[in-house]
């Protein structure tokens, strides 16, 4: 096993590495000219080429890219022109608030939807089923910004038992999930996250759980006479690597984070960040963030595949 | 092997088993009866659809609750079978009796380890812990002469070729010593000669555990070696019960004697049940008469006015036809045309 993990990661080197050139290219892919937006209309050539050698864009563009790279495996992904803060420190800021949202939200949807498509898929047809198919098809459906807004008017403006807004009073620096008052904050944009991973996971869970149960070894469980709580762990053992998959594939999309979730709730994570760094033309800020989200998107996959391995030994691949 | 004066380990009493649906009833085995005795090996033959699993899976209780009808008497060592519920069903299952499948590749959990999977049975029948349950399964494993045993507990059932997995499959089926061993067709998947072995070595694990078994088999040859008693199954009724030689030297029945005619004797191994002319009826509407009718070269219009009952020919030797008298030897050494 550990010798397939180090070959999965040395797997993962070359995605990473084309990851990085793809995100590099954005400055010349981008229409428009980075430089624009900092540079008064009037600049002079001279000013022009001093701002650009400042930024390194005088270099030839693979040899920007390496200098580029070689910053990057230091943690230095330059300065965000907008702000002119290291964008390093905006990216983690951003991402670290996002990966609050993104894990409770995979934790919360994972937990009922597992239990859920278990029950359905135990009982495809049934009352229940139909019941259960109808949840996954409200959360697929139903816009999950407008469930935020409706969350927001019942819990913030009617109730008013929930923030509607922000990280709380102590902001985004010293925010702790562990403390209520921060806690609160949370729970509507979790809730709301939750509702589209709720959804496919509830409906992938079902169909592997059935799947898993017409199989003949489930009959050779009961003849050997295991009790039915016994069969169950072994369905869902088997059923797992199906669910493992769409879960780790939702938690990438949401560390991307929602533009919408995030504005509703004015949550400064990484979906605010790249919306901010798009309308301002803010390079540095959009490459190092799509190129961090990417490298953790393989590494979701990385983890995802890894465990999908050690639960079932036949998806080991060479 | 038969004691004559024990009580019989297995009794079958008008078994009907129907699969209901919103479209259709289908009638796969139909006033079933049948004896076993402790240690006797019966080998229920006939052809695809005939209902052979379909009575092991009642056997076990395994069909599906809610779609099937399941009326009748079954006993198995004094108890009823139908009557079992919740946890005395478990206990039942794969400790008094024990049922082997026909594909080895499908038939184990493909993510747990077949020490894991003969362990947690063992656990789950006589209480013990894991590890006690892998000592056991260790024992087993070489019980059934899987080579490197050691090695083998560990693997997964995708790394072992059919026969060892089939080898597994054995062993867990015996890791509780039942009273019974239902086999539906064990060694059909397997290569020829894995077959024999694999035939072989539960025929010798059968009699030295003094075990009942039942075993279905499309397989004349196989029937001949393995067999002390034989029923032939047709359209879900048994049609033809005796022994051994009985069944497969002088059968009564048309139907058996028509399996039989087209079997070359002497070599009858390997040999499918086909060569019949015509198909079985259809279980969703089963003929007024004998269900044979169709097909059977002697057929009447009393043979198609009510089903035959069974006939006792001699002592365990029973067989449902009107016109038996016609079917005595020496016209059966005739072959029929085919
Ligand atoms: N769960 C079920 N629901 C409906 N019909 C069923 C079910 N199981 C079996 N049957 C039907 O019952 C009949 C008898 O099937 P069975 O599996 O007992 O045949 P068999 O004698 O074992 O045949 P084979 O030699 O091919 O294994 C078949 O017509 C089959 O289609
Ligand atoms: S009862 Fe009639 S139709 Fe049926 S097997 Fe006997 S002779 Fe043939
Ligand atoms: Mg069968």
């Amino acid at each position: 096993m550990t010798a397939y993990i180090i070959r999965r990661l040395f797997y993962a080197i070359p995605i990473a590495f084309g990851v990085s050139i793809v995100c590099f290219a954005l400055v010349y892919i981008a229409p428009g000219d980075p430089l624009q937006t900092i540079l008064p209309e009037d600049a002079s050539e001279e000013t022009i080429l001093m701002v650009k050698k400042a930024y390194g864009f005088d270099k030839p563009i693979p040899v920007q890219y390496f200098i580029w790279l070689g910053k990057v495996l230091t943690g230095d992904f330059g300065l965000s022109i907008a702000t002119g803060r290291p964008v390093t420190d905006e990216i983690f800021k951003a991402l670290g608030n996002t990966i609050l949202l993104a894990a409770g939200a995979v934790l919360v949807a994972f937990t009922l939807a597992f239990t859920l498509g278990t029950v359905a898929g135990y009982r495809i047809g049934s009352a229940l089923d139909r019941a259960v198919t109808g949840i996954a098809v409200i959360g697929v459906s139903v816009p999950n910004y407008w469930l935020g807004i409706v969350l927001v008017i019942i819990f913030a403006v009617e109730l008013n038992v929930l923030p509607a807004t922000g990280m709380g009073p102590r902001g985004s620096d010293s925010f702790d999930i562990l403390v209520w008052n921060d806690f609160r904050h949370v729970i509507m944009p979790i809730i709301t996250l939750s509702l589209i991973p709720i959804g496919i996971i509830t409906r992938t869970t079902r169909s592997a759980v059935a799947e898993v149960l017409n199989q003949d070894f489930v009959e050779t469980l009961r003849a050997k006479g295991l009790l039915e709580t016994e069969i169950l762990i072994h369905v869902i053992k088997n059923a797992l690597p199906q669910v493992l998959a769409v879960m780790g594939l939702q938690f990438g999309y949401l560390m991307g984070g929602s533009i919408l979730v995030e504005t509703i709730f004015t949550w400064p994570g990484s979906g605010f960040l790249l919306n901010k760094a798009i309308l301002t033309r803010d390079l540095p800020v959009l490459q190092g963030t799509i190129l961090v989200l990417a490298i953790i998107f393989v590494a979701t996959n990385l983890v995802i595949d890894l465990l999908q391995t050690a639960v079932d030994p036949r998806l080991k691949r060479s | 092997m038969s004691n004559g004066s024990s009580a019989p380990l297995v009794s079958v009493e008008d078994l009907n088993v129907k699969f209901v649906s919103r479209e259709s009833t289908v009638n796969a085995v139909n006033d079933v009866n049948l004896t076993l005795d402790p240690g006797e090996v019966l080998c229920i033959i006939g052809e695809s659809g005939s209902g052979k699993s379909v009575s092991m899976r009642a056997l076990l209780r395994l069909l599906p609750e809610r779609r099937t009808k399941i009326t009748g008497a079954l006993e198995v060592d004094g108890k009823d079978v139908l009557a079992l519920k919740g946890k005395e069903l478990s206990d039942f299952r794969g400790g008094l009796v024990s049922m082997i499948f026909q594909e080895p590749m499908t038939a184990l959990d493909p993510v747990y380890s077949i020490g894991h999977q003969i362990a947690e049975t063992v656990r789950r029948h006589e209480g013990c812990s894991m590890e006690k349950g892998l000592e056991r399964a260790l024992e087993l494993l070489e019980l059934v002469k899987v080579p490197s045993a050691e090695r083998r507990l560990k693997a997964f059932p995708h790394e072992l070729s059919g026969g060892l997995r089939q080898r597994a499959m054995i062993a867990l089926a015996l890791s509780c010593r039942p009273k019974l061993l239902l086999a539906d067709e064990p060694t059909t998947a397997l290569d020829a000669t894995v077959q024999i072995q694999v035939l072989i070595l539960l025929r010798k694990l059968q009699e030295e555990m003094g075990m009942g078994m039942i075993f279905v088999t499309h397989d004349l040859g196989v029937a001949a070696e393995i067999a002390d008693r034989v029923a032939v199954m047709y359209a879900g009724r048994i049609v033809e019960t005796g022994t051994v030689q009985e069944v497969l030297n002088s059968p009564r029945h048309p139907y058996t004697q028509g399996m039989l005619s087209s079997t070359v004797h002497g070599n009858m191994r390997g040999k499918d049940i086909e060569a019949i002319p015509g198909s079985p009826p259809d279980l969703r509407s089963l003929p007024t008469g004998c269900s044979f009718a169709p097909r059977c070269r002697i057929a009447d219009d009393g043979c198609r006015a009510e089903v035959p009952a069974e006939v006792t020919l001699g002592p365990g030797r029973i067989a449902r036809c009107f016109k038996l008298d016609e079917t005595a030897a020496p016209k059966i050494r005739e072959p029929m045309p085919a």
